[in-house]
């Protein structure tokens, strides 16, 4: 009885955990290279519904992920571009990629959709990614929860340690750090900042599409309006958690694809809670996250956020 | 040849008015690109927006009621980022303005005498809003945490929190299952424009825009906001209070969205149900951005994105294009805008190229 | 010396303008293996922007660049170092949160994608005993001191194989017994065939660095000499361009009450360690107190502590004999202290507020600026216009965002606004770093015109010459604490950089002895 009780929540856990994954690590790049992509909502929006349809008229859900990490990587190449080249405001330009994100997601959730359903694309049933189970491993009580996930869950677990071996232990990672810490520096060392943060910017909304992918191919097949419930901001909450380093993304998934696993056990379980109360919980638990990590960077002194972070950089400033 | 940009030598005003009307002609363009990929005629969509905004009194009327909430989220939004405060949950301000003047006009009537219970629900929905925006405002003056996170997963709070009422506890006994609640008592609806849905909210933003002109530039405090938005350590050096300054900038920020929500409830929908606000809190970043932060200047681009918003439904009606179509332009109007602001300071120079060299043979190869 | 020698390096023509300056005009340059050229010239001579053309970091509008004889493009630091060319900047190019080994391999192309640090760490050391050059591979940048900063800069160039060296003003950061050290690690490079540019405004170290020296004045070359030809005094006549430095004539110091009492004062610094450890120090009316010492020895928190800006965490401050400690910085202004940062653009003034704004930042809270909480915009052009022609802001108009004005401009409006609003006690950190003779000139009448009125000034500088003239006492801090107060009469060079190296002053008497005989057996 526990132990079923612990493997679904475990399982469902990873499941919830995934999106958030992808785009934690590409966000944590994003932000080493010293760009703030407050557009991670809407690059999520995009990718779940670019990918859902793709997905839906191809039959393949391979597609649907190329589709999703292109439109990703497009949206994030704006950003990059007005950031970068423009010099505009990070905050402001992130959140008019979400508003615009979010915008278009809904419109093509209404155009792309076949005629019988009015072109809504809402409602329709598409290919979906399937949990793969490994012989033997999934048989192990609870931990058989980690072997029997889709293949973008797989993937997760080899995300995480390249991710974190390339920023720490290669001259590329190397210099993606020196560009967020002191672009100055990186510059007058040969790095090309412009490029390297064009790259990660990149980079990052990629994995943001994929995130949105595994929503719309995996966790909930399909397409609704809001599909991503604000998981594009918690994002942002969560590299803040992991203090920007790619091994720690994956603790702030399980926390935050744990509350969502109880969620799901409490409503199933029956509860005066009125729902809404629940599903605040993410949100509330993202504030407290952040209070308690502001704090904590006061307390030790530490400052976990790449220098340069959210500056513009512009050699001939003078 | 290279281009590069060159620091101005002053601020060019020209490059500031022309910057927002270029964007918005590019936007449009953009929007007609899309439109083509959709397989719609842009012209035909463009025009049908524009009757349905602007052809009569009573689409001007209804443009105006999308204008209303979006002219004070907008007001609000333009203080906090004045401060450099990343205030994107005047959507959820909005929402707990509605709640707070729901409560006051389901709940105090007959407790109070009906004349006060206007005013009440009202002031009640600014004090709610304040007081959302204020706990972001204090965990960012006090204990530094980013209010970019805090302000918006408060909207998303809010929402459910109201959510919860009107399914809940406030839902109308007779309403069949429809999520709000019992019609306010008519003492407490906000008068009317007469033949239209244009309520006095908009007097409130007009005076509101121009009282907020005049505190940020001609007064004490506005001077000293103005120099913490611009500046938080010469802010501190000079002697300014900044937290105590932050708070009560929110404070205000918070209450004109409050504000909407309250007209929202009382002068709109009459109760507060499902869909009180459609995303004003958001669109109102773009209406304070495109204003440059001006209060003046915020009226006029609000009724612009009103329109936007009214012509994305008639569109719907009309052409059968979903309504979002509104939303897509609103939210492409900012990428030209952001990327023309840097023409404020900076101007293009091309380079011409070096002339070219008969001993190019003899050029050192970087590389080597 | 007889053979000839063929130059590793020459630059012809070199032209760069920025939006309303020409920084560089025409200016020829050229390099010998070996030998040590020192680029002579006051703040804004254009020196360091030659410089930065040389490495790449920017672009040159007219003139060529040869290296070992052959024309060389050169478009970025990369295309720098790969022809031998590397440069430590002023400020130093070190990412604060990575590993010494880190900043020394950053941007390297030649590297393994996984670079193996033990063998780094390994060269590092080897490269470091052969230039006595101490530094372990290990520790992160913030650990290190602003010397052992300069050491690992020094390092990044050796192990990237540098041949030519560009110094800018490499002793701001030194006392004057680690400038010794970097001339001897210099001659054991320039030994080995290496060549080296010194960026100085300094005479003496020019005597003590250089083979050779170029004299920059306006963007433009105007003298160049060997250095065993020329002399101190003809360099400063070169470099100021007129006879003689300024002399301030500066009545008697008579010092009045108590303005600036400051007990066993313990402060910490942004990363929560001690900057301050038991400062003690008393300012009158009527007279100047200088701080000496090597940037970074606690002179900031010094000055903010005594501001409102920082908290102490022991010891008390008074003011005029009230306890301000750990006032909020409105109270210690309405106590009367001014205060003029060293961050002129980043504290002491809002680059996009208008001048006449900056102006009255100070008095904007009382009447006749103000009234009724409502401000009066023709009360401020007044205010402003008297102060712009009082203090002879050179601005297009008042209403000119503050920013496009010159950095010397910006610091006489600062000046302007601190000095009208002070009543007791004026802090000045820096005033005069970075600004032409002219404006340097008029910042430091300006401060003694304060004395005279029977203010106490606190003025903190880096530049002894400075202190040695208009200050009345100096004491020399080292890591927070002062080693000593002697009065400027009485002040030598090398006292005060012996202090600043950490002698106490009561220690002194021995240690001159030995410093006198050392610096005499080396030059």
């Amino acid at each position: 009885m526990i132990i079923s009780l612990l493997t679904s929540v475990l399982s469902i856990t990873l499941r919830a955990g995934t999106s958030l994954v992808y785009a934690t690590v590409g966000e944590i790049y994003t932000e080493r290279s010293g760009i703030l992509n407050l557009g991670l909502e809407g690059m999520m929006l995009m990718g779940a519904v670019t990918a859902f349809a793709t997905a839906y008229y191809s039959g393949s859900v391979g597609l649907g992920l190329v589709v999703a990490l292109a439109v990703g990587a497009m949206l994030a190449a704006i950003h990059a571009f007005l950031t970068v080249t423009m010099r505009a405001n990070q905050v402001v330009s992130g959140l008019s990629i979400t508003l615009f994100g979010s915008g278009l997601a809904s419109f093509l959730g209404q155009r792309l959709g076949p005629v019988s359903n009015n072109y809504y694309l809402v409602g329709m049933v598409g290919p979906k990614f399937t949990p793969i189970r490994i012989p033997w491993l999934s048989k192990i009580p609870v931990l058989g929860a980690l072997f029997s996930q889709d293949i973008l869950t797989y993937l997760v677990y080899l995300l995480v340690p390249l991710a974190w071996f390339y920023l720490y232990k290669t001259r590329e990672g190397l210099n993606l750090r020196a560009v967020g810490e002191n672009p100055q520096t990186a510059d007058a060392m040969g790095i090309n900042v412009t490029r390297t943060r064009y790259l990660y910017t990149v980079f990052g909304g990629m994995l943001a599409g994929l995130g949105g992918a595994h929503l719309s191919l995996a966790y909930t097949p399909g397409w609704t309006e809001n599909l991503t419930g604000g998981r594009g901001w918690i994002v942002i909450a969560l590299v803040i958690f992991a203090m920007w380093n790619p091994a720690r993304a994956i603790l702030g998934a399980i926390l935050f694809g744990g509350i969502n696993a109880v969620q799901f056990r409490i409503q199933a379980a029956g509860t005066t809670i009125p729902a809404e109360f629940l599903n605040m919980l993410p949100y509330l638990l993202t504030i407290l996250v952040l209070i308690v990590m502001t704090w904590w960077e006061a307390l030790s002194k530490r400052i976990g956020a790449p220098a340069a972070l959210g500056n513009a950089y512009m050699r001939e400033d003078k | 040849m290279r281009i590069i940009f060159e620091k101005r030598q002053s601020i060019s005003r020209r490059a500031m008015v022309l910057v927002p009307v270029v964007s918005f002609l590019v936007s449009l363009l953009l929007g007609a690109i899309l439109l083509l990929i959709s397989g719609a005629n842009p012209f035909e969509t463009y025009a049908a927006m524009a009757r349905g905004t602007f052809g009569s009194t009573y689409n001007f009327s209804e443009t105006l009621v999308k204008a209303i909430p979006l002219m004070l989220t907008g007001l609000g939004v333009s203080i906090a980022f004045r401060m450099r405060f990343w205030n994107i949950g005047a959507e959820g301000q909005l929402t707990l303005g509605g709640v707070a003047a729901a409560w006051v006009a389901l709940y105090w009537a007959g407790r109070v005498p009906a004349f006060l219970l206007l005013p009440l629900a009202i002031l009640a929905g600014m004090v709610a809003g304040a007081l959302w925006a204020g706990v972001p405002a204090f965990l960012k003056a006090y204990l530094g945490v980013d209010e970019t996170l805090t302000t918006l997963m408060l909207n998303y709070v809010a929402i459910l929190f109201a959510a919860h009422l009107y399914y809940g506890p406030w839902r109308d006994p007779q309403g069949y299952g429809f999520p709000g609640t019992a019609q306010f008592d008519p003492s407490v609806w906000l008068p009317r424009l007469v033949g239209t849905r244009a309520h006095l909210g908009l007097i409130f933003a007009i005076v509101l825009a121009l009282a907020l002109w005049f505190v940020l530039n001609r007064t004490r405090w506005g001077f000293e906001l103005k120099i913490i938005g611009e500046n938080q350590v010469a802010a501190r050096y000079l002697g300014i209070g900044i937290a105590r300054n932050i708070v009560l900038a929110l404070l205000l920020s918070g209450a004109l969205s409050g504000l909407a929500g309250a007209c929202e409830v009382t002068g709109i929908s009459r109760r507060l149900q499902q869909g009180l606000s459609i995303g004003y809190g958001y669109t109102a970043i773009i209406v304070a951005w495109m204003a440059q932060l001006n209060p003046i200047a915020v009226l006029f681009v609000a009724i612009l994105m009103g329109a936007l918003l009214v012509g994305g439904d008639q569109v719907q009606m009309t052409m059968g294009l979903p309504a979002s179509m509104g939303l897509v332009l609103q939210g492409m109007i900012l990428f030209p805008m952001l990327a023309g602001s840097l023409f404020t300071e900076y101007r293009l120079r091309i380079v011409r190229p070096e002339k070219t060299d008969p001993l190019a043979s003899e050029t050192v190869e970087a590389a080597s | 010396m007889n053979e000839v020698k063929t130059p590793i390096l020459e630059m012809q023509g070199i032209t760069k303008r920025f939006p309303g300056v020409l920084a560089n005009d025409h200016v020829d340059l050229e390099l010998y293996p070996g030998e040590v050229l020192a680029l002579l010239g006051e703040n804004g001579a254009g020196k360091s922007t030659l410089m930065n053309v040389l490495v790449g970091l920017y672009r040159p509008d007219e003139g060529e660049i040869y290296v070992r004889g052959k024309r060389a493009e050169i478009h970025s630091p990369k295309d720098a170092a790969a022809l031998g060319i590397g440069m430590v900047h002023q400020n130093f190019m070190l990412v604060k949160t990575m590993t010494v080994a880190e900043n020394i391999i950053l941007g390297m192309s030649d590297l393994p994608f996984v670079p193996s640090m033990e063998t780094v760490g390994k060269r590092i050391t080897e490269i470091s005993k052969r230039y006595n050059l101490q530094v372990d591979p290990n520790a992160y940048i913030w650990q290190l001191s602003v010397g052992e900063q300069q050491r690992v800069e020094i390092l990044k160039l050796v192990y990237r194989g540098a041949e030519i060296l560009i110094l800018d003003e490499p002793t701001a950061v030194l006392t004057p017994q680690e400038s010794h050290e970097l001339a001897g690690v210099l001659k054991v490079m320039t030994d080995e065939g290496k060549s080296a540019i010194f960026i100085t405004h300094k005479m003496e170290e020019v005597m003590e660095f250089s083979d050779w020296v170029r004299v920059l004045q306006h963007g433009k070359l105007v003298a160049v000499r060997r250095t065993q030809d020329t002399s101190p005094q003809e360099l400063a006549r070169l470099m100021v361009g007129r006879e003689v430095l300024f002399r301030l004539d500066k009545a008697a110091c008579t010092p009045t009450e108590t303005i600036l009492e400051l007990q066993d004062v313990h402060a910490d610094d942004d990363k929560g360690l001690p900057a301050l450890r038991g400062l003690s120090l008393t300012i009158h009316g009527g007279e100047i107190v200088g701080i000496a010492g090597v940037a970074g020895n606690g002179q900031r928190q010094l000055s903010e502590v005594v501001t409102g800006l920082r908290r102490v965490t022991g010891g008390q401050v008074f003011i005029r004999r009230k306890d301000m400690t750990n006032q909020n910085p409105l109270s210690v202004i309405k106590a009367g202290v001014s205060h003029i940062p060293a961050d002129r653009i980043g504290m002491g003034a809002v680059g996009n507020m208008a001048v006449s704004e900056n102006l009255v930042m100070k008095g904007y809270r009382e009447a006749p600026i103000v009234i009724n909480g409502v401000l009066r915009p023709n009360r401020i052009l007044e205010f402003a216009h008297k102060m712009i022609e009082m203090f002879r802001i050179a601005t297009p108009t008042p209403q000119t965002r503050i920013k496009f004005l010159s950095g010397g401009n910006i610091q006489k409006a600062i000046l302007a606004r601190e000095i009208d609003a002070c009543d007791g006690l004026l802090v000045a950190v820096y005033p005069s770093r970075g600004l032409d003779v002219g404006a340097t000139e008029s910042v430091r009448r300006m401060l003694l015109a304060q004395r005279e009125e029977g203010m106490g000034v606190l003025l903190i500088s880096e530049d002894l010459e400075e202190l040695l003239t208009i200050a009345d006492r100096i004491a020399v801090m080292f890591e927070g604490q002062i080693m000593g107060v002697v009065a400027s009469d009485d002040a030598d060079v090398e006292t005060l950089g012996l202090m600043m190296a950490g002698v106490k002053r009561e220690d002194l008497a021995v240690e001159i002895e030995d410093a006198v005989s050392t610096s005499t057996a080396s030059s």
